[in-house]
């Protein structure tokens, strides 16, 4: 017994690390001078970089089951989180300048995001279903504060209020349809539902009752039509460092809900929710790309043009191959460091008293910082799925896995919304290098932030010049 | 139907009558007993189910100790009830077709496809439910509990986050200092010549 505790306790090492590091900031916190508080900004990046150590170096290249099958270490495990440290890494370190400006550089703001990635890594590893929805609140939990930090910004209570009661009614319906699913097949653990679900015996009426909620619960939590109302509000509403982090690495986690759920436990009904997630993925698409070209607001602009992703993310799931699975997972990892460069470049523009809120405020930025511009010009490429840009690759890898099980006429839908997605993507290139610049303020980022700035938008180019060695952790993770 | 059943049937019941009622009513401090109400149905349900520690719990906490809270709260808070209540009427029809839909579906799904499924056998003489849960939670769900132990660790760094804060309007003394008062701060002596 003794042993199998430390067994279990050295397979979640990333987790215990990342707790007992959490804990210690908030207490080394409070001991900080207020003009000293990048120690503890610094300390935050630490304790990501720790757990990214840990998490690759403490993998054998097997799949380990540990508290009782509760939790997992896999493949996919340590590539969705490492994914997540380094987005979350980039997310803290460009938020940084935009927090002390507007005073909310506080040590409690680090300390929710950190334990925000800490339900993020739950959810990643979760092997069963209360794991599962304890990450997932504990994610939420710290999303709902996160939003509502800057107390003194009315849109932003707004958009907390909205945040936490839409999210309280997901999880509603998750745990319905994961009480349900119990319910018939009397387990949590997700090997043995979906064990339980392959016999014939199994696959009951109320097994598909449980699973048209888990599918609600699902797609309310990633922002799918018809569930998307929360996400202009809350994007537009949240300060824009928010926006960037629960735009980013959460939805890797999301995504990897998403594989536990539905291909894990529930991959024997593939057929079923399949149809659902097509109905999902065909208004996702339409919604989000059409409306997004009515905003003048650069993140409802951007909240849109997530929906339209997540319908992208879905078709690679509907498929429910696994050559399906890894471009789903590219996909989502894509997105992930695309949302981040996306609203990381705001925050870049931002000083005291000004940031950029609506597409006009991009005029003539080629003018202002040809840099900056350059980079934001490879993530509107790369969103819109222009080559050589990654995100044309994910797109294409994406169609090419739903053509191969037949679907061909989402896959000239997804097309073809695509090109129209292109017009504002394009229509912000447009605006930064042929329109005349309306603020003469000049754009000073930090030199740190426009390293990683650099970084992350050179990673669309180089990704989608060589996206095999992605594709190749992606394919091995779902176990190709 | 046997006399659980219909027990169990009166108190689903009153369960989902008094839920309906705490988002119906007009005055706040009745919607609060009426949800105390849904939480005293719900934990009979679970003694019915045989879950007698989860079901005093239930009573012990939420209606005793969290609900009498909230009561408070909603007595000291002055609610502006016609305000809350704005659009209620516009939206009401809407949506109490797409729920009758939603629930006429469901009821039928579940009378048409569902297999009947079987009460749980009663336990032993002598079984104990809370050891049974202390056992369970703390072998074979110490991981979700430990998770569970953060996220109440969040919520409250996020309640003390989101509320503390210094206010320049609100006046307040600090004790400290007003012990360490000295007489040359508050008293000024002024040399004045007599008038008279």
């Amino acid at each position: 017994m003794q042993s199998t505790l430390w067994n279990d306790l050295a397979a979640a090492l990333p987790e215990l690390w990342m707790l007992g590091a959490v804990c210690f900031v908030l207490v080394f916190d409070l001991f900080v001078p207020a003009a000293r508080r990048d120690l503890t900004y610094w300390l935050v990046q630490a304790t990501l970089a720790g757990a990214l150590v840990f998490t690759v170096a403490g993998h054998d290249g097997g799949r380990t089951l540990a508290f009782g099958g509760h939790y997992v270490v896999d493949e996919m495990a340590v590539l969705l989180k490492s994914a997540i440290y380094l987005v979350a890494g980039a997310v803290f370190l460009y938020s940084r300048p935009y927090l002390k400006d507007r005073g909310l550089f506080r040590g409690e703001y680090f300390v929710l995001g950190l334990f925000g990635v800490l339900g993020m890594m739950i959810m990643v590893s979760a092997h069963s279903f209360v794991s599962l929805y304890l990450g997932l609140e504990l994610l939420a939990l710290s999303q709902y504060a996160m939003v509502a930090f800057f107390r003194d910004s009315l849109p932003a209570s707004e958009a907390a209020m909205k945040y936490f009661v839409l999210g309280a009614l997901a999880s509603g319906m998750l745990l319905y349809g994961m009480s349900v699913l119990y319910g018939t097949v009397g387990s949590l653990d997700i090997a043995t539902v979906a064990n339980a679900l392959s016999q014939e015996e199994g696959r009951s009426a109320f097994a598909l009752f449980g699973l048209v909620f888990v599918v609600v619960g699902i797609a309310f939590k990633f922002g799918a039509v018809p569930f998307h109302m929360w996400v202009p509000d809350v994007y537009d509403g949240a300060p824009t460092s928010v926006t960037l982090y629960i735009g980013s690495a959460p939805k890797i986690a999301a995504f990897a809900m998403l594989m536990r759920l539905l291909s894990e436990s529930l991959g024997p009904l593939t057929g079923d929710w399949g149809q659902l997630l097509a109905v999902l993925l065909v208004l996702s698409m339409a919604v989000g790309n059409i409306i997004a070209i009515a905003q003048r607001r650069i993140k409802r602009m951007l909240a849109y043009s997530t929906i339209s992703h997540v319908g992208f993310l879905f078709f690679g799931v509907m498929a429910g191959t696994q050559e399906g699975y890894a471009a789903a997972m590219f996909y989502a990892i894509v997105y992930a460091a695309m949302a981040a460069g996306a609203f990381g470049m705001l925050l870049l523009m931002s000083r005291q008293g000004y940031e950029p809120e609506h597409i006009d405020d991009f005029k003539g930025l080629n003018e202002r910082h040809p840099w900056l511009a350059f980079l934001m010009l490879l993530l509107m490429f790369s969103m819109a799925g222009i080559p050589p840009t990654v995100g044309f690759y994910a797109k294409l890898a994406v169609i090419q896995a739903a053509v191969n099980v037949g679907e061909v006429w989402i896959a000239v839908y997804a097309v073809v919304l695509s090109v129209i997605g292109a017009f504002y993507y394009l229509r912000v290139v447009k605006y930064m290098y042929f329109d005349k610049p309306e603020e003469s303020h000049p754009v000073q980022p930090g030199m740190d932030a426009q390293v990683i700035m650099g970084i992350n938008g050179l990673a669309m180019l180089a990704l989608g010049v060589f996206p095999g060695g992605l594709m190749a952790l992606c394919l091995r993770a779902v176990g190709y | 139907m046997s006399f659980t059943q219909f027990v169990f049937f009166v108190f689903a019941a009153v369960a989902v009558l008094s839920a309906a009622a705490v988002i119906t009513l007009r005055n706040p401090v009745h919607a609060v007993l009426s949800l105390v109400l849904t939480f005293f149905s719900t934990a009979a349900l679970w003694l019915l189910a045989e879950a007698e520690f989860l079901g005093i719990t239930l009573v012990l906490v939420y209606v005793g100790a969290v609900m009498v809270l909230f009561l408070f709260v909603v007595m000291m808070l002055d609610i502006n009830i016609a305000r809350m209540r704005e659009g209620f009427a516009r939206y009401l029809p809407f949506g109490l077709v797409v729920a009758l839909i939603m629930g006429a579906e469901l009821v039928l799904y579940v009378l048409s496809r569902a297999p009947d499924v079987a009460p749980p056998a009663p336990a032993a003489a002598g079984y104990s439910n809370t050891q049974a849960l202390g056992e369970a939670l703390y072998t074979q769900y110490l991981y979700p509990f430990e998770i569970a132990a953060a996220i109440l660790l969040v919520s409250i760094i996020a309640a003390i986050a989101l509320t503390l804060r210094r206010r320049p309007d609100t006046k307040y003394l600090n004790p400290a200092e007003q012990i360490r008062v000295r007489r040359a701060e508050r008293v000024r002596l002024v040399k004045m010549k007599s008038e008279s």
